[in-house]
């Protein structure tokens, strides 16, 4: 086994400001960055602050941006760098920061709360749900969704425009209302409810100009873009313009909404 | 009292894992005001890592299985000494408690009739695992968030308010369960983003605080698994329950170091995969035990045919319960015959197409790939046991997951004990989570709606818990003017300490040197000091962390002392049968100080002690769904013939 010494830049402080501070710090073989990180508040920093959990890809806490990059720190290999670079940490761009690597992510879950629940099918008891693989292959893809928020953190939608918040829900949870909208037994329509109308008028569809950022940095591999974003463009397209969805949807839309 | 923030809630739930949401889920569905407090984000536990499903004999795949099936399996699994009952409701009230995830949104995979996939899995008879890939754990838990979610949106509508009567307090952490005399009256919290501290007034906690892994080296849990709700229960007044039993996984990642101990799911067995040792023997064929021997495959041809017509073989013994199978794997190591990092060979490459791989194990193929370099579907993966699991827990009522002796008090989950006996089969624990999690939430709201009046909270309490949280940020050095001690040193030790000396193996010398070690550690960590200030601090956290795993820890080393035979996750090298005259007998863990307080400064006594509780008789209709030739192998003779 290897070892030698990295230099790492990692950003420290908090809301009122702060710095990128050196660190020189031993790797061995095999490690990924959130070894390092580690290995620098055992030794260096004991009061670093940072998320994390499973480190092992799944549970989507160790978010950060490395090099610019957004990524999981556990699943970045050191072995992807020269030893030579110098790996520069930083917090996600798009949130507040709290303290150094963490930041607060309260966006996403306002966001998550925004979108209507699952609506479960009328007169279908429980244990006799029926789906075939091929239709729910699709929903599964976006269920693999780890919650990581890099996608919302690189969205340009919101990364360079904060006065976007407020109507965008970014690509994750419009890939929730497609999720649901592609669900073989969800029965939103059944009770009222247009999740394709609502993708593009509650949640900020609109402002998604696919550009694929959101696919590009997703550690799951999720086609976000293609599986989820543009088919739902592509169905609410089809409703707003359809002259007799049009219809229908004066004719039975309430006063109230 | 000092100025804390005071809630008042009816039921609080402690941790938001499968155990806790269900728990809230259930206590608010039955009209509770209801706290959920968890150490991560919402949404991160540790369930996210369950890999290969949920048990439940709803017979989808084969519908030869029942509850009757499932129930004879966990116990066998258990080595007999389950809390019967809990098993018995856990067997029957799965089925239920998957078809429910259906209704809020969960998204299995499917059988070709379009009903719920099953897989098979160690220890089980039918393939019973409900499951989604190998993710099923982040399907389970995304369910009940979304679930979670969706009861906010129905109070958002009513009152205006998503938190009116469900919260989450995400980031934040309980260190000390208040009560009112012998009752629960709340928890002391602290935030972590803040440091700021709080309290939630509540009649009934619910702990559902997970496992005990970071207190060994190599493990499959994450940070948050420090014994939390166990020494919380134990500081409460609460007994805890055969702490000896943990689950040592067969196949954790062994290369590179930085991901040893990373889980490699069961499924990679029950698909077809099989392990080798260095002379490309299937070892596993040469470790079948005795009580086992008649329903294992003899040859590799009987153990292949299995996957295919599971009604005329028997199935491979790569399929044994967890137990058997690790113990197998660290014996061939320890024999020379392992794989070059210090593990064995587990392969799927030659066992199944490669498109297949992907498909049905998508997260270890990506792990793998990226972690370590290897292609599963080219070449086998190295593996070898890593901690995991703990049987041991709280002790508690089978039917309300009260805690024994203080009213207000449940818990629910991997924190519980007795539901799996000595060793816990895969796939049981999904299940688990759910059937007692929302036992636990009913019981609660039950308990709480009841009370006349609502206990008090104590302001001395309040103080001291302050006063304790708050320590390491002026901890002294020792009397020769040495400095504080670094929070992160001490754990590294007691990691080492019990991997090495209360681990898969165990011996008498070495769980006594053990609890020599934990005394020395347990006065250290009183010096434990951290730098900074108390916004989101790690160290600060590890630091107060580490009083429950120094607990938790005494209670694993004196219990496997104490017993003296092997059974399931409890491996004596100098006591290495099981014993039938042990099987009726539990190991409760109390504090030795009953006011809560920690006897840190008594190095040799320690903090814990041990009482033998004979367990209730198994029942009659249930002992009867065993042969008799059987139940020789595992009961004492006096049950026998009772």
């Amino acid at each position: 086994m290897s070892s030698y010494d990295a230099r790492f830049r990692v950003w420290r402080g908090d809301a009122e400001g702060g710095d990128l501070t050196d660190f020189s710090v031993e790797v061995n073989d095999g490690e990924v960055v959130l070894d390092i990180i580690h290995r620098i508040q055992a030794t260096q920093a004991s009061d670093l602050a940072v998320r994390w959990n499973c480190k092992a890809g799944k549970c989507g806490s160790c978010s950060a941006e490395i090099n610019g990059r957004p990524r999981l720190m556990c699943m970045t290999r050191m072995s992807v760098f020269d030893r030579e670079d110098v790996i520069t940490v930083t917090p996600l761009r798009a949130f507040p920061v709290v303290r150094d690597l963490v930041t607060d992510v309260g966006f996403n879950y306002t966001k998550a709360r925004e979108i209507p629940a699952f609506v479960p099918p009328a007169g279908v008891a429980p244990g006799e749900y029926r789906m075939q693989q091929e239709d729910v292959d699709r929903s599964q893809e976006f269920r693999k969704c780890i919650e990581c928020f890099l996608c919302q953190d690189t969205c340009h939608a919101v990364r360079d425009h904060e006065e976007n918040k407020a109507a965008f829900a970014g690509p994750r949870f419009l890939m929730r209302v497609a999720e649901l909208d592609m669900h073989p037994l969800d029965a939103a329509s059944d009770s009222g409810l247009d999740r394709k109308r609502t993708a593009q008028e509650d949640h900020g569809l609109g402002y998604c100009n696919i550009t694929k950022c959101c696919t590009e940095v997703c550690p799951e591999g999720i086609h976000i873009t293609d599986n989820a974003l543009i088919p739902l463009k592509e169905r609410a397209v089809d409703r707003k313009y359809d002259p007799v969805v049009w219809l229908g949807n004066k004719i039975r839309r309430r006063p109230s909404s | 009292m000092s100025q804390v923030e005071r809630q008042q809630w009816d039921v609080v739930v402690v941790g938001a894992g499968g155990a806790g949401l269900r728990a809230a889920i259930e206590a608010r569905e039955r009209g509770a005001r209801t706290a959920v407090i968890c150490k991560s984000l919402f949404g991160k536990a540790h369930t996210v890592m369950a890999e290969g499903g949920i048990a439940a004999a709803m017979g989808n795949v084969n519908s030869g299985d029942s509850w009757q099936v499932h129930f004879r399996d966990t116990l066998r699994g258990g080595k007999f000494l389950n809390q019967w009952r809990m098993a018995e409701l856990h067997a029957r009230e799965a089925p239920d408690r998957v078809w429910e995830l259906e209704t809020w949104g969960a998204l299995f995979d499917r059988t070709a009739d379009g009903r719920i996939s099953q897989r098979n899995f160690g220890g089980h008879e039918y393939p019973r695992l409900a499951h989604v890939g190998d993710r099923t754990g982040l399907e389970l838990i995304r369910t009940l968030q979304q679930k979670i979610v969706a009861l906010q949106q129905e109070d958002f509508k009513e009152f205006g308010d998503y938190e009116a009567r469900l919260k989450v307090f995400q980031e934040c952490t309980v260190t000390r369960v208040l009560k009112d005399g012998d009752r629960v009256s709340g928890a002391f919290c602290y935030e972590r983003e803040s440091g700021r501290f709080f309290v939630l007034e509540a009649p009934s906690v619910v702990l559902a605080t997970g496992g005990i892994g970071k207190s060994f080296k190599v493990t499959s849990n994450s940070w948050e698994y420090t014994g939390d709700g166990h020494a919380l229960a134990l500081l409460a007044g609460a007994p805890l329950l055969n702490m000896e039993f943990v689950q040592f996984h067969p196949t954790g990642m062994v290369w590179p170091p930085s991901v040893k101990g990373i889980l490699v799911t069961e499924s990679v067995r029950g698909d077809g995969g099989v392990l080798r040792n260095s002379e490309g023997k299937r070892f596993m064929f040469d470790y079948v035990p005795d009580v086992f021997k008649e329903k294992y495959a003899e040859s590799e041809d009987e153990g292949d045919r299995w996957y295919d017509d599971p009604d005329h073989n028997r199935r491979p013994p790569e399929l044994l319960p967890r137990d058997e199978v690790a113990r197998a794997i660290n014996s061939e190591v320890k024999a020379g015959r392992g794989s070059p990092h210090g593990g064995v060979f587990l392969d799927v490459s030659t066992r199944m197409p490669a498109e297949r791989i992907r498909r049905r194990l998508p997260s270890m193929y990506h792990q793998f790939k990226e972690l370590a370099d290897v292609d599963i579907t080219a070449e086998p993966m190295e593996v070898g046991p890593t901690c995991h699991y703990v049987m041991g827990g709280i002790a508690v009522d089978s039917d309300t997951a009260a805690a024994r002796g203080v009213p207000g008090l449940f818990a629910a989950g991997e924190v519980a004990g007795g539901m799996h006996g000595s060793n816990r089969l895969g796939g049981n624990s999904l299940s688990d989570l759910l059937v007692f999690g929302r036992r636990a939430g009913l019981h609660a709201a039950e308990y709480a709606a009841g009370l006349g009046e609502r206990p008090a909270i104590d302001a001395d309490q309040v103080d001291t818990a302050a006063a304790e949280a708050l320590r390491p940020f002026s901890a002294e050095g020792p009397a020769d003017g040495g400095v504080a001690e670094n929070p992160y040193t001490l754990h590294q030790e007691l990691q080492q300490a019990m991997n090495d000396l209360v681990g898969i193996i165990r011996r008498e010398e070495e769980m006594a040197e053990a609890l020599d070690r934990l005394a020395g550690l347990r006065m250290r960590a009183r010096r434990a000091g951290v730098e900074g200030h108390r916004q989101f601090n790690p160290g600060w956290h590890l630091s107060l962390d580490l009083r429950n795993m120094l607990l938790v820890s005494e209670c694993i080393a004196r219990a496997a002392l104490e017993r003296t035979e092997s059974r399931g996750g409890h491996t004596r090298e100098d006591h290495p049968t099981m014993d039938r005259r042990w099987r009726r007998t539990n190991l409760l863990c109390r504090l030795v100080d009953p006011t809560g307080g920690l006897a840190a400064t008594d190095p040799v006594r320690g903090q814990i002690d041990l009482v033998r509780d004979t367990t209730e008789p198994i029942r009659p209709d249930l002992l009867a769904l065993f042969e008799k030739e059987e139940l020789v192998k595992y009961l004492a003779e006096e049950e026998l013939y009772e």
